[in-house]
């Protein structure tokens, strides 16, 4: 049961981290229409600077300070660069072309850092474990990584729902032409979404990096992840991507934990070997599949325009 | 009229440089250019199937890579289990792919616009850990092939030249299917559905079918690829199934050209043989390909032969 609890714990961990990669996804895709798969990218740069930044200055603020900014300032150059001319074209071109950009950020990178992976540490701070419930410890730098998804959820929240920038978001999402036309400077809301977007790729990324490894295309995989998330929650949703995020982060780090052992139950010894982990990898494809089965639009999908 | 010419040149110029490459290259002595070719007519004939529905259907399937991975374990396990009959795992190849292709599309094919890109592009990566959490076979460090496919005394692929002349063949049927299939009238429904599916829908053509059908044929020839290309490398990797694997086989069909069938023959020859030259120059080729790429979408819309084109136009009598 102890076991149960922590690894549901690790699965909103990941969950979070998964959320704050979908939050920028789903809001770029909503507000600009355009499908950015160089977002895994950001993430890896995000990370990269933190680590870098981290075993230089030894201190955590400065390390998530230089990699939000940093990523962010990467984030607005990309879009002034190459989205710009993108806005207007299919989603195919977009595909295309911000799959030729991850090739360019893996490569860079290896340049800068070299092919082998970069440590990264937990600061010393956060580096003990709580005691969660009686005798359960856990770590803290996860407790930590969980509060700040938690927080900045609520923030993306407050944000869109209740200042004029998310207005602006929001009214952009649904009509940009009329927004446009009121005199809204709609190419700085498109610059501003996108670094703060960037930003929380950033922020994914830095966190994650003492938990997974920080590598070139690292982010390759946890795209398609967060893919999967703004899918299954409704492109264009924040509160879709939030509750999405959660339950993929939870089947998928509970699926691996307990798959096999459960298959081993009512299998062989060497047939849950294979068919537990191939079955768990599968598991939130299988999810997804599902969902849309029933939901081609995802669990929140935008209102009709 | 004029783009159809300009085609059936740059067809039938580069299917004849394909068949005289062999001899050439061993005359020059340089018979890695007949291991490289053979590979790009393997990816040729991967970007011709993707093409018949992205192009021409208007579905951007983003999880291609997983048939090609599909079709390359068919054989693969197979020849594990000492089958090594050609007939049997080319078969094999092709009803795996087929049937994979006819699950992810009828899921997927109730989508549509970028949930149907992601949703492949998702099949595509559990096909993926799939074959990377199959430890029987290899898991992600890959599993060897023994043997070649056997067919036939008289087509032995242990000789790399006969491997050639063999995937050659195959690229020239697919190209002809695909030819006979895009001029029929199941080509003009599906090509109908892309431009206006509300009016096929209208006229009384069941779209989903048709797309179904198309989609399990596309699947199934790049099942064909993945067996060829088992037959090349003689080795079983779930890396040929990662979706940015699925990304660069759409690159090719981007970069010759996308809605024609030799358009992606030159997308992949241009595409593998620009990743030889620059990473003969530089370890970091990606970094000069990746902004080609981003170049080619963002200044041509009709890839290279679009261009061919359109320098034809300007010349008429050039």
């Amino acid at each position: 049961m102890i076991a149960v609890a922590e690894q549901v714990l690790n699965g909103v961990q990941f969950g979070l981290t998964l959320f704050l990669m979908a939050a920028g996804l789903t809001l770029i895709f909503g507000v600009m229409n355009l499908v950015n798969l160089a977002h895994g990218s950001l993430y890896m740069i995000g990370a990269f600077i933190a680590a870098a930044t981290f075993n230089a200055s030894h201190s955590f603020i400065v390390a998530i300070a230089a990699a939000l900014l940093g990523t962010a300032a990467v984030g607005i150059a990309i879009e002034v660069v190459v989205f710009r001319a993108l806005y207007r074209r299919d989603h195919l071109d977009q595909v295309l072309a911000t799959f030729g950009l991850i090739l360019f950020f893996n490569e860079t990178v290896r340049m800068i850092w070299g092919a082998t992976a970069l440590y990264a540490q937990v600061p010393e701070f956060l580096s003990g474990q709580i005691q969660i419930l009686p005798g359960v410890p856990y770590p803290t730098y996860r407790l930590v990584i969980i509060a700040v998804g938690l927080v900045v959820a609520l923030f993306l929240y407050l944000l869109v729902m209740r200042t004029r920038i998310g207005m602006l978001i929001r009214a952009g999402a649904s009509d940009r032409t009329m927004v446009a036309a009121l005199g809204v400077n709609i190419t700085l809301l498109y610059t501003l979404v996108f670094g703060l977007g960037a930003a929380l790729a950033a922020l994914s990324g830095a966190l994650a990096g003492p938990v997974f490894t920080v590598e070139s295309g690292m982010g390759d995989d946890l795209l398609i992840l967060a893919f999967v998330v703004i899918v299954i929650g409704g492109i264009g949703s924040i509160r879709g991507a939030f509750i999405a995020a959660v339950l993929v982060g939870v089947v998928d780090t509970v699926g691996r934990a307990f798959l096999r052992p459960l298959f081993a139950l009512f299998m062989s010894g060497f047939a849950a070997d294979n068919a537990g982990p191939a079955t768990a990898s599968m598991l939130i494809y299988i999810l997804m599949a599902a969902v849309l089965f029933f939901r081609p639009e995802g669990l929140f999908p935008r209102a009709r325009r | 009229m004029k783009s159809s010419s300009t085609r059936l040149i740059v067809a039938t110029v580069t299917l004849g440089a394909l068949a005289l490459l062999p001899p050439i290259s061993l005359f020059l002595g340089q018979d890695f250019y007949i291991d490289l070719f053979t590979r790009v007519m393997i990816f040729a004939i991967a970007a011709v199937s993707l093409d018949l529905i992205l192009g021409f259907g208007g579905l951007v399937s983003f999880g291609h890579a997983a048939y090609l991975g599909i079709g390359s374990y068919a054989v693969g396990i197979l020849a594990y289990y000492h089958v090594d009959n050609g007939f049997v795992q080319f078969g094999a190849a092709v009803i795996a792919a087929a049937l994979i292709a006819l699950f992810i599309g009828w899921v997927s094919l109730r989508t549509s616009g970028i949930y149907f890109i992601m949703i492949t592009l998702a099949f595509g990566q559990m096909i993926y850990f799939l074959g990377e959490s199959v430890n029987q076979f290899g898991g992600d460090n890959g599993l060897n092939i023994e043997r070649h496919s056997r067919f036939a005394d008289f087509l032995n692929l242990d000789r790399p030249t006969v491997l050639y002349y063999f995937v050659f063949a195959w690229l020239a049927l697919c190209l002809g299917f695909g030819w006979r299939l895009v001029e029929s009238r199941f080509g003009m429904v599906i090509r109908g559905a892309k431009s206006n599916e509300t009016r096929m829908l209208a006229l009384g053509f069941r779209v989903f079918r048709y797309r179904l059908v198309a989609f399990v044929i596309s699947g199934a020839m790049a099942g064909v690829a993945g067996a060829l290309l088992a037959n090349l490398t003689l080795f079983l990797s779930p890396s040929i199934m990662h979706w940015t694997r699925s990304g660069e086989i759409m690159m090719m069909v981007i970069l010759g050209g996308i809605g024609t069938l030799v358009g992606p023959v030159i997308g992949a020859i241009v595409y593998l043989v620009l990743e030889n030259v620059l990473s003969g120059l530089t370890e970091h080729w990606q970094a000069i390909l990746g902004p080609f790429l981003v170049l080619v979408v963002v200044f041509s819309k009709t890839g290279l032969l679009g261009a061919a084109g359109e320098w034809r136009a300007k010349f008429p009598h050039g």
